[in-house]
């Protein structure tokens, strides 16, 4: 699935990394516990999160997670944004719910960590 | 080659500095991608457990051509129960750790998951230290 694709299914706004939309992505986790995040062994995955802190950004950056989309309309402080673009990182925010983001990318083919 | 960073306690912001600029370093070396991420999870865990839990501390990391060392360093509490604290889902985290992510028990036995060696030396009221190993 494509990261535009991605964006127009849960009506998301984009909020760093607008050149790299074309990009693919096939596996997704969700989570606000970053403690889970650090143990997936797969790297280049969606994380969706409704933690919307610097350390969730950090996060990724140590997982190797190049896309992250917060639910719930959380917002992305500068901090945060610029962190994401030093690491060339796509970030994306919705007003969805996780549950209801979720949900809607999986039925679109988005497959599951585990 | 030698690296040190100071960590300081509660200092959230920026937890994960001293992981990150390993994780530069390891790929501007050249290590394998799967390696360096192992070394910075392990070391990125053991960061955040210094700021959430230690009343400050110093990492310092060397690397060899055969793999890197990493020492962490901290004075604060120490570990009264190192065996319990292995345990997954064991936690003395704060309500603000958790608030950032962390704290659910995790952090010590996903560090000796992606360590090939981990040594914990630790004394209650002076602080702990962890030594990381891990080949390249």
């Amino acid at each position: 699935m494509t990261i535009r694709e991605i964006v127009s299914a849960v009506h998301g706004e984009v909020v760093c990394g607008a050149d790299r939309l074309d990009e693919n992505v096939e596996y997704a986790f969700a989570s606000d516990l970053m403690s889970d995040v650090l143990t997936i062994k797969i790297d280049g995955f969606l994380l969706i999160t409704g933690l919307a802190n610097v350390q969730s950004v950090r996060t990724a950056e140590m997982s190797d997670v190049r896309y992250l989309l917060f639910a719930r309309g959380k917002e992305v402080t500068g901090e945060m944004r610029t962190l994401a673009e030093d690491n060339g990182m796509v970030v994306i925010k919705t007003d969805y719910s996780i549950f209801k983001t979720s949900g809607i990318l999986y039925g679109a083919g988005l497959k599951p960590v585990y | 080659m030698r690296a040190e960073y100071d960590v300081a306690a509660g200092d959230f912001t920026r937890a994960g500095y001293a992981s990150s600029a390993i994780k530069k370093t390891l790929k501007q070396l050249g290590v394998s991608p799967v390696v360096v991420r192992r070394v910075v999870i392990a070391v990125y865990e053991a960061e955040v457990n210094i700021v959430a839990h230690s009343y400050g501390g110093r990492i310092t990391a060397d690397i060899e051509p055969e793999g890197i060392n990493v020492t962490l360093a901290d004075t604060g509490p120490g570990i009264p129960d190192v065996e319990k604290a292995m345990q997954k889902g064991f936690s003395t985290a704060s309500k603000e750790v958790r608030e950032m992510g962390f704290g659910a028990g995790m952090g010590l036995p996903n560090i000796k998951d992606n360590a090939d060696e981990l040594r914990i030396e630790t004394e209650v009221g002076k602080g702990t230290t962890l030594h990381i190993f891990i080949k390249f």
